[in-house]
């Protein structure tokens, strides 16, 4: 049954060795291309001395108030991307960045109503950070967990773990960003408690700073490793919880009053 | 028993060009349905910030189990010494090599920057079992190709015996790998169960057993070889029992999750009101892929029939389809509890609420892409390497 008059005109060898070194080289090529950054603000760099947090009061939350949310919008350019053409409001509200988002609850048993500001939590023991296969997801020494999108390859996978749903995709091209939060398609993004106005000194958020203007004073931002800071002493009058504290990822933002 | 004598798959020009082209054409498709949504953002697709991971992922994780799967009937012939499943092994060794390049490339392809595959071999976090599964992946081309050689060098028979074994137990860790990507996931109610691990495994068996029957029934039709009644009863057999296992792992699962009061919601989504999840539980996962083939492979009706063979394996693929799709899409669409005991009014992020996902044409032919890529492999392999007996009749001293 086997017709040699039908054999092809290569040698099968040179065939196989041909067929792997075109695979090897379509592997690397875009990698040769590729110029990886070192990542590390300017300084001496996150410390372990401190931990950065948050103190969120829901009490004075107000229902209705987008502050925050506006504010972290402008802050890290999420404002500068728009709807693409064509697309339905939501399609769009599903796939745009949301770092931080206002979630209204209201208890099954008694009716109480409760307003409160969604994002990272930034965790002790994040989920996203064991899940990442290339490391781009990562916690900083002083607690801020963040994307290196040097290295974030868009496989999603951090997303998936992320019990708050605080990570969001770029789907879509990028025309205009801002210097201290750039942005690409493909990658994967989240609130990284203002990461650049730490790095340079700075010792609040846009999200707090939006919310005291408006005078609520809802957000309290701060290093959970100094005890006299105002976040640890309201932390040790008021009792918070973390959300979904059944995980113990011991969460570096915490919510009193829900 | 004649002595078997393996040859490349040779069959006249026009139908084996004609069968590649085809292959080819679609997998030019998908490779321009990858470049359109690499172009244009995974906003062209109906992927969200809710449903990360939509279509591409089912072909995606289909594949990749079936790869592990195929391999099972090389496994047999040399870790359990079945003497009829031997002259099979080189065929299988092939096909799961082929399956697994077909599901990568599609998970490669729906990346958000496929352009960084170096960085996904370069860096690793050893933590994650993404990352353990790139190394499983790569393990596997190495030892099965290696496995292949020393089935059909002379040089490499020695070898035989310890590449079965490797590439058994290299298998086995392959699935348990995937099936962890989602039992890893203690935030998701669907997910945060160990039972996902071994269920793979055994979805593997089935959906690789289903594959290969299919293939191997392809082949010696395209290459007009005889192939005996007895090896393929033996596979249907095999199939069944694979099948009815599933249906078990699926049963466990369900009745553990119902009696936790906490799992209650996204049983009644799955089960009961999740729409076309349930539907595609019921009417695919459990009819299409369970019911109808469990029917067609044990009825004395069908006994050696091949064309309820084959449709019964096709059957298989499609239910296991299903089962994947509820299984990834469902258990994302079902919306996370952040707050027990609390109703969620208002939020701008879909909190609370089912997130809805149409799949998109470009993410469907990404998918088919995938497929074409593992059958071109087999049609490329088996007509360069001789994985195929010449002729799989029926041993004199046997019957069925």
């Amino acid at each position: 049954m086997s017709k040699q008059s039908d054999q092809p005109d290569m040698k099968r060898r040179e065939f196989i060795n041909k067929t792997v070194l075109a695979a090897g080289v379509a592997t690397v090529a875009p990698g040769v291309l590729l110029a990886i950054a070192k990542a590390g603000g300017p300084g001496t760099g996150a410390s372990s001395d401190v931990r950065w947090g948050m103190l969120v009061d829901t009490n004075k939350c107000a229902d209705d108030c987008t502050a925050c949310v506006d504010a972290c919008n402008k802050e890290n350019g999420i404002d500068l991307m728009n709807r693409p053409d064509g697309q339905s409001e939501a399609m769009w509200n599903a796939q745009r960045p949301q770092w931080i988002r206002k979630v209204k609850l209201k208890d099954r048993q008694t009716g109480e109503i409760t307003n409160l500001p969604m994002m990272c939590q930034h965790c002790e023991f994040p989920p996203c950070v064991d899940v990442c296969p290339t490391g781009a997801s990562f916690k900083r020494a002083d607690g801020i967990v963040m994307v290196d999108r040097h290295i974030c390859i868009g496989c999603r996978y951090c997303m998936m773990a992320c019990p708050y749903k605080a990570r969001s995709f770029i789907h879509s091209n990028v025309e205009h960003q801002t210097e201290r939060a750039p942005r690409g398609k493909g990658c994967v993004e989240s609130c990284n408690l203002c990461v650049h106005r730490i790095d340079y000194g700075g010792t609040t958020t846009a999200c707090q700073d939006a919310c005291e203007k408006d005078g609520h004073q809802a957000i309290l931002f701060g290093d959970l490793k100094d005890p006299d800071s105002a976040l640890s002493k309201a932390l040790k009058q008021k009792s918070s919880r973390q959300i979904r504290a059944d995980l113990e990822l011991n969460t570096g933002v915490r919510y009193t009053n829900v | 028993m004649k002595k078997l004598h393996y040859s490349e798959l040779w069959c006249s020009s026009p139908r084996y060009w004609g069968g590649l082209a085809a292959l080819a054409f679609v997998i030019l498709i998908g490779l321009g349905a990858a470049f359109y949504m690499e172009h244009n953002g995974h906003m062209v697709t109906g992927m969200s910030n809710q449903i990360v991971w939509g279509l591409p992922h089912v072909f995606a994780i289909f594949l990749i189990i079936a790869a592990s799967g195929a391999l099972n009937v090389a496994s047999i012939g040399s870790v359990f010494g079945g003497p009829l499943y031997k002259p099979l092994g080189r065929f299988s060794g092939l096909l799961a090599i082929a399956l697994l390049a077909g599901g990568l490339v599609v998970l490669l392809l729906d990346l958000g920057r496929p352009d960084r595959l170096i960085i996904a071999m370069t860096h690793y976090n050893f933590k994650s079992i993404f990352a353990w599964n790139i190394i499983l992946y790569t393990g596997f081309f190495t030892i099965v190709g290696l496995y292949l050689w020393a089935m059909m060098d002379r040089k490499g028979i020695q070898y035989y015996k310890v590449m079965g074994f490797a590439a058994f137990f290299w298998r086995l860790a392959l699935t348990t790998g995937t099936g962890s990507i989602f039992g890893f996931l203690v935030a998701r109610e669907a997910y945060d169960a160990a039972v996902l691990a071994p269920m793979f495994i055994i979805m593997s068996f089935s959906y690789g057993l289903a594959f290969f029957i299919i293939t191997l029934m392809s082949a010696y039709w395209w290459a007009s070889r005889e192939l005996g009644d007895l090896r393929l009863v033996k596979l249907k057999n095999l199939l069944g029992v694979f099948v009815g296992a599933v249906f078990y792992f699926t049963l466990v699962y369900h009745l553990t999750n119902l009696y936790i009061t906490q799992h209650h919601g996204i049983e009644n989504f799955i089960l009961l009101d999740g729409g076309v999840y349930t539907a595609a539980f019921w009417i695919g996962q459990i009819l299409i892929g369970t019911i109808v083939p469990l029917f067609m492979l044990y009825s004395p009706a069908f006994e050696k029939n091949r064309f309820a063979i084959a449709i019964a394996s096709v059957f298989v693929l499609v239910g296991g389809f299903f089962q994947l799709y509820v299984i990834i899409i469902g258990g994302q669409a079902y919306p996370m509890t952040l707050f027990p005991g609390k109703e969620v009014v208002a939020s701008s992020f879909l909190d609370g609420v089912v997130a809805s996902y149409t799949p998109s044409i470009p993410e469907f032919l990404l998918g088919l892409g995938g497929i074409a890529v593992a059958m071109t492999l087999v049609a490329v392999g088996s007509r360069m390497l001789k994985v195929l007996p010449e002729s799989l009749e029926d041993p004199e001293d046997e019957c069925v």
